[in-house]
């Protein structure tokens, strides 16, 4: 059985959705793991979930880059480990530099709250080898901050 | 002792788009303000240091903006340090 980290910071709300992911659909091991410690050995898998950490205070996940999990994260990721960031997970890589480029208010003057469609480009990463190149799937998404900038490098 | 008022001023850099710009822009134009070319919003963050002579807190505090004041991806800073005797 694998073992997987759900990272919890105060602010997330999609830990436990990421925690019934693992331990009752896929049936694997799975923990959650406070923003103050420091060690993720033994784990298989990093999840950082969504959700508002630290209220979104100064910039998106900027706050929660820097709490103690973050180095142990950064360590795992560095060795090979996958890590995967969900929403403000996503956010939180970016700010933390394990992710390029950087995030900024949506053009459309809202909160963006729907179901998109998102197709897989790459079926040669952990998480989406199940998937063939094309595939379409249905993802809710909902944010304030969800435009992705990056230098052309970057993508 | 010595203490130091600091301000920071965060901007986005002129190529990132500014959306909460074009939106106070915008209502500014329909409140009657038409000269308004553009609108840009920033951050002002102010810090009270004590201790440390001018050039080290000056220093410090980039050093705060690269680390978390600022994102160098999309931001400038700019860094103002007023010294006060206490």
């Amino acid at each position: 059985m694998y073992r997987f980290a759900v990272i919890v910071f105060p602010g997330s709300n999609c830990d436990h959705d990421c925690y019934h992911a693992v331990k009752h659909v896929l049936g694997e091991g799975c923990e959650f793991v406070w923003h103050e410690e420091g060690d993720l050995s033994g784990f298989d898998a990093v999840i950082v979930p969504g959700g508002f950490s630290y209220g979104d205070y100064l910039r998106t996940g900027s706050i929660a880059s820097l709490s103690p999990v973050m180095k142990a994260v950064a360590d795992f990721a560095s060795r090979g480990g996958p890590v995967i960031g969900i929403c403000n997970g996503f956010q939180i890589l970016v700010e933390a530099g394990l992710l390029p480029g950087a995030l900024i208010r949506n053009s459309s003057l809202r909160f963006v709250c729907k179901w998109v469609d998102i197709r897989v480009e790459r079926n040669d990463t952990p998480f989406t080898c199940n998937l063939e190149v094309g595939d379409v799937l249905r993802i809710p998404v909902a944010h304030g901050e969800g435009i992705y900038f990056t230098t052309v490098a970057g993508l | 002792m010595k203490e130091y008022k600091v301000k920071v001023e965060v901007k986005l850099k002129p190529v990132v788009l500014d959306p909460q710009g074009k939106s106070v822009l915008s209502a500014l134009r329909n409140l009657g303000f038409g000269e308004v070319e553009d609108a840009r919003i920033g951050k002002l963050i102010e810090l009270t240091i004590k201790d440390g002579d001018a050039g080290n807190v000056e220093e410090r505090v980039t050093e705060m903006c690269r680390k978390l004041l600022s994102n160098p991806v999309i931001e400038n800073f700019d860094v103002k340090v007023e010294e006060k005797n206490v």
